[in-house]
C-alpha cells in the first residue's frame, strides 16, 4: 500500500509579516517559506511506516504555486518517494475549499490507501482541507492524532482531549488521518537525502490536467490587518511595607481595566 | 553550461574578473540552499540549546551530536562517496561550515575532525588507508585530530623535534615526543601526527589513539572554547606499523602545507558564518533593548556599528563563497582519474593558496570585529555570560592564531606572489613594468565613466590594484632577496592584496546582483560595496605611502607618492546615509540582510 502525504508551503513562523498597501494580502518579498511543521510530522510518520515494512511508497501531494516545489523537495529529500504538485498560481491565494477540489482531483490519479498531513497549517490555521478532502473523496477521517498503529486494514489512533485524557479512536482504510505535536520527532533532511531529491519522480500537474476549469472559493478573504502591537508593560514598583497595597492595586486594574478577572 | 574560465591563484592582482564567473551566495543552489537549512536546523535545535553542557566539558555529549551529525551527512562533505562520504563540491563544505560556524565549541570540533583531521587522508591517504579509516571519520563513529604543533614548534612547524625510528625488524617506527595543543585530543580516535624519520625526513603518520605508547596529558586552560578539548599528545615509543606512514617519508610538509590551505578556507568560512551570527544577535537585542524611551536600534551609533558589522560580513562571505566557486571550477578541469587523486585535488587547490590565506585572515579578523561590537552594543549585559556574546566573544580569538597566525598567513601572501612570478605562473613584473609606462602621464580626471551604480567603485578597485602593484614593485626592486627580511614591508603589501581581493569580491558580488535583479534589487549589495570602497580606499593609499616612505627617498619618493596620491584621487560618498539605509533593512528583518 501507499500513503499519500499532503504537504503545504507556509512562511516560517519566524518571518516577518508585512500587509500590502492596499491590504489585499502581505507583501511576499522578505518571506521564509518552508514546510508547514504540522506536514513534517505527516511526513515523518509515513516514512517510518514504510520503514516498518508497512507501506510501500510514500507520495507527497501539494496544491500550490511554483514555489510549492520547495516543500515537496523537502518532503522527498527527508525520504518521500514521489512527488505531485497541482500547480496554479490561484493557489497563491487560496481558500479551503479551492485546495481541497484540487487534491481531490489530482488524487483520483493516484493509488493510496491512507493520506496522512498535519491537523492544520501555521499560516491560515483554518484545518479545514483535511475534512473536505474527506468528504470529497468520500473516505473517512480521523484528526488531530498524537499517536497512530496502522494495522492491516485498520488505524488505531490516539487523541487527546480535555483534560489530559485520550480517546482511542479505530478507522477502516482508506482513511485520512490528521496529525497532532507529539505524534514524532520529524527528522531532518539529511545531506544524502537532499542530493538523493531532485533524482526521485517529480509530476507536475495543471489543473487542466486533472481535469478542473476552475475552481469557485466557498468563502473570500475580505481584509488583512496586523494585531495591534502589544501595549507596555505597566510596572508597581515599591517596598514591601506598601504591598498589600499595591496588590490591591493591581488586582482593581485586572479587574477593571484589563478586565481579565 | 558554457565552461567558466579559470583564472589562476592571484590572478585578480594584475586582471579583471567577469562577474558572471564568480560564485556568489546568491547562486546557491537548491540543493546547497537544503544543505545550508539542515544544518543550521542542526545546530539551532540540537547545539544551541544543549550549550551549557558542551561548556561543561561533558565529551561523551559532544561525541553523541558528532555522531548526529555524522548521520546527517555533514561530516562527510569533502570525504569521496567510496569511502563513506559524499564528494560533494566546496560551496557544499562552505554552506556546512558557514552555518556550522554558530555552533561554540561544537565547532571547534567539527572543523579539527572535518578539517585537519581527515583530510590528510582523503588527499594523501592510500587506497587501504582511505578504505579503512574514511568511513569512520566521515559517519562520526571516530572523531579525528591533527598534531603537528610542538611546544617549540608554532608558527616554525618543520622545526619539531618529534622523532621516528623505524624498528630492527622494519616492520614500525617507534615515535618519541610530545604534541601541543591537539584540538579534540581528549576524545578523539585517530591523531594524524607529524614526526621526523632519523631526526630529519618529515613525516605524515596515522595513529590510532589506542596505539601502545600514544596518551594525552591535562586539559589547558583556555580563554574560550571550553566545550572543546585541548591537550598534548604524548608519544612514548609509540609503536606504529609501516603501513601507517601517511603519503612518503620525507614528503610530510606537503600534506602539511596542503592541508592547512584547506583549513585555512574552512576556517575563514566558519568565522564569517559566526560574524553573520553576530550581526542578527545584536540586531534582534537592539530592537527590543530600549534607553531613552526609544528602542536602541533607533540611535545613530548604533545604527553606524549593526552597518558597519553588516559591510563587513557581507564583504568576508563575498570572499569564502567566490574562493568555493574557484576551487569548484578548478576541481571541474580534472578528468576522470585525477579527480579520484588526492593528490591531484590538493594540487588543483594549492594553485589558491593566496586566498586561502585571505580566506583565513580577513573571516577571523571580521569575526573578532563583529563580535566585539556585539558585546558593546549589549553594554553591561554583553560581559555576563547570562547572554552568548560574552561566550563568543572569548571563543572567537583564537581563531586569529591557528591554522597559521594571521601575522605568518601575511607573509605567506606576498612570499607565495613573488614565488609564482618568478616560476612564470603569474605575470607580476610584466604587469608591474606595463604599469610604470602607463603612469607616465596618467591622469584619472580624463577618464569618463560610465553612468552605471558601481562605476566610481570598480574604478577605485582597478586603481588600488595599480596603487598595490606599483608599490610592491618599489619594494621588490629595491630589496630583491632580501625583501624576505622586510617583514613590516610584506605586511604592508598584504594588507594591500588582502583589501583589494576583499573590495572586488564584495564588488563582484554586487555587480552580479545588479545585472540579475537591476538597481533596486541589488540596493543593499551596492550600498555595502559603496561603504566599503570609501572606507577602504584611503586605508590603500595610507599603506602605500607607508611603504614607499621607508624604501625611498627624495625626488624619487616625492614621483611616487604623487603617482600614489593621484591613483587613488576620490571623492568620498555619503556614506552615512548608506550606512541608515543598511541598518534600517537589518532592523526591519531583525537579521543579518544579505543572505539570499
Amino acid at each position: 500500500m501507499n500513503i499519500v502525504v499532503l504537504c503545504k508551503q507556509v512562511p516560517d513562523t519566524e518571518s516577518k509579516i508585512k500587509l500590502l498597501d492596499d491590504q489585499s494580502g502581505f507583501a511576499e518579498a522578505d518571506i521564509k517559506w518552508v514546510l508547514n511543521p504540522y506536514d513534517e510530522f505527516a511526513v515523518e510518520e509515513a516514512l517510518k511506516l514504510r520503514e516498518a515494512g508497512k507501506a510501500e511508497k510514500v507520495i507527497a501531494v501539494a496544491a500550490g504555486p511554483k514555489r510549492a516545489e520547495d516543500a515537496l523537495i523537502t518532503a522527498l529529500a527527508m525520504g518521500a518517494d514521489e512527488a505531485v504538485l497541482v500547480e496554479d498560481d490561484l493557489f497563491n491565494w487560496a481558500e479551503a475549499y479551492q485546495v481541497a477540489q484540487a487534491l481531490a482531483a489530482a488524487l483520483k490519479e493516484v493509488d493510496f490507501q491512507l493520506i496522512i498531513c498535519g491537523k492544520q497549517a501555521v499560516d491560515d490555521d483554518s484545518a479545514a482541507v483535511p475534512g473536505m478532502l474527506a468528504e470529497l473523496t468520500n473516505i473517512g477521517q480521523m484528526t488531530v492524532v498524537s499517536k497512530m498503529e496502522l494495522n492491516d486494514d485498520t488505524v488505531t489512533g490516539w487523541r487527546d482531549v480535555e483534560g489530559g485524557a485520550q480517546e482511542v479512536l479505530e478507522g477502516k482504510l482508506p482513511l485520512i488521518v490528521t496529525a497532532n505535536r507529539g505524534l514524532n520527532e520529524p527528522r531532518y533532511a539529511s545531506l544524502p537525502g537532499i542530493m538523493k531529491a531532485k533524482r526521485k519522480p517529480f509530476k507536475r500537474v495543471g489543473l487542466a490536467d486533472i481535469g478542473l476549469s476552475s475552481l469557485e472559493p466557498k468563502t473570500k478573504v475580505v481584509g488583512w490587518s496586523l494585531p495591534e502591537p502589544r501595549a507596555e508593560g505597566k510596572m508597581f514598583e515599591g517596598n514591601s511595607d506598601d504591598l498589600p497595597q499595591r496588590v490591591s492595586e493591581v488586582v482593581k486594574l485586572l479587574v477593571d481595566e484589563a478586565k481579565v478577572l | 553550461m558554457s565552461k567558466k574560465r579559470i583564472y589562476v591563484g592571484g590572478e585578480w592582482l594584475i586582471g579583471s574578473t567577469d562577474p558572471a564567473d564568480v560564485f556568489t551566495p546568491e547562486d546557491f543552489s537548491k540543493e546547497h540552499e537544503m544543505i545550508y537549512e539542515t544544518t543550521m536546523d542542526f545546530v539551532r535545535n540540537e547545539i544551541m540549546p544543549q550549550m551549557e553542557r558542551i561548556e561543561s566539558k561533558d565529551f561523551e555529549f559532544s561525541r553523541e551530536i558528532h555522531r548526529k551529525a555524522g548521520e546527517l551527512g555533514l561530516l562527510g562533505t569533502d570525504v569521496p562517496e567510496e569511502y563513506g562520504g559524499m564528494g560533494l563540491d566546496k560551496v557544499s563544505t562552505t554552506a556546512v561550515g558557514d552555518a556550522m560556524g554558530r555552533a561554540g565549541s561544537y565547532a571547534v570540533t567539527h572543523a579539527a575532525h572535518t578539517g585537519i583531521g581527515t583530510l590528510p587522508l582523503v588527499y594523501f591517504g592510500n587506497e587501504e588507508q582511505k578504505k579503512a579509516l574514511l568511513p569512520k571519520l566521515a559517519s562520526g563513529e571516530w572523531v579525528g585530530a591533527y598534531c603537528l604543533t610542538e611546544a617549540g614548534a608554532g608558527s616554525d612547524a618543520l622545526s619539531g623535534v618529534t622523532r621516528a625510528m623505524l624498528s630492527k625488524d622494519g616492520k614500525h617506527y617507534l615515535l618519541n615526543g610530545e604534541k601541543m595543543f591537539i584540538t579534540n585530543a581528549g576524545f578523539a580516535d585517530l591523531f594524524c601526527v607529524y614526526a621526523k624519520v632519523d631526526d630529519e625526513h618529515f613525516t605524515g603518520f596515522i595513529v590510532p589513539a589506542d596505539t601502545e605508547g600514544v596518551s594525552t596529558g591535562a586539559e589547558e586552560k583556555k580563554m574560550g572554547g571550553h566545550g572543546s578539548s585541548t591537550r598534548p599528545v604524548i608519544l612514548e615509543d609509540a609503536k606504529v606499523p609501516v603501513k601507517n606512514v601517511l603519503f612518503e617519508v620525507g614528503k610530510g610538509h606537503k600534506i602539511a602545507f596542503n592541508v592547512l590551505n584547506l583549513g585555512r578556507w574552512k576556517l575563514g568560512a566558519s568565522c564569517t558564518g559566526g560574524a553573520k551570527q553576530c550581526v542578527s544577535e545584536a540586531v534582534k537585542y537592539a530592537v527590543g533593548r530600549t534607553q531613552f524611551n526609544k528602542p536602541i536600534s533607533s540611535f545613530g551609533v548604533i545604527q553606524n556599528k549593526l552597518a558597519t558589522m553588516t559591510v563587513r560580513a557581507y564583504i568576508s562571505d563575498s570572499i569564502q563563497y567566490r574562493l568555493a566557486g574557484l576551487f569548484d571550477d578548478k576541481l571541474d578541469t580534472l578528468d576522470g582519474h585525477a579527480k579520484k587523486e588526492g593528490m591531484e585535488n590538493a594540487k588543483a587547490i594549492e594553485e589558491y593558496a593566496v586566498e586561502c590565506s585571505i580566506s583565513k585572515i580577513y573571516g577571523s579578523e571580521t569575526l573578532d570585529y563583529c563580535v566585539d561590537e556585539w558585546v558593546q552594543i549589549l553594554g553591561g549585559y554583553g560581559y555576563c555570560s547570562e547572554y552568548p556574546a560574552e561566550r563568543s566573544y572569548r571563543d572567537a580569538r583564537i581563531n586569529r592564531i591557528w591554522e597559521g597566525t594571521n601575522e605568518i598567513n601575511r607573509m605567506l601572501i606576498p612570499g607565495t606572489l613573488l614565488k609564482r612570478a618568478l616560476q612564470g605562473r603569474l605575470d607580476l613584473l610584466g604587469a608591474a613594468g606595463k604599469l610604470t609606462q602607463e603612469l607616465v602621464g596618467f591622469s584619472p580626471l580624463g577618464v569618463e565613466l560610465p553612468d552605471t551604480p558601481l562605476a566610481v567603485q570598480e574604478q577605485m578597485v582597478a586603481q588600488c590594484k595599480k596603487i598595490g602593484l606599483m608599490t610592491a614593485g618599489v619594494a621588490v626592486q629595491k630589496f630583491q632577496q632580501k625583501l624576505i627580511d622586510e617583514q613590516e614591508v610584506l605586511e604592508l603589501i598584504a594588507d594591500l592584496a588582502i583589501e583589494i581581493f576583499a573590495m572586488e569580491s564584495g564588488l563582484l558580488r554586487a555587480q552580479k546582483q545588479l545585472d540579475k535583479n537591476g538597481e533596486e534589487g541589488a540596493k543593499y549589495h551596492i550600498a555595502a560595496v559603496k561603504v566599503y570602497v570609501d572606507d577602504t580606499v584611503p586605508k590603500i593609499e595610507k599603506w602605500a605611502k607607508q611603504l614607499l616612505a621607508y624604501v625611498e627617498q627624495g625626488d624619487t619618493l616625492r614621483t611616487q607618492l604623487a603617482a600614489v596620491k593621484k591613483l587613488a584621487r576620490y571623492q568620498p560618498i555619503d556614506a552615512i546615509s548608506l550606512k541608515r539605509e543598511i541598518a534600517e533593512r537589518a532592523i526591519e528583518l531583525e537579521a543579518y540582510p544579505l543572505f539570499f
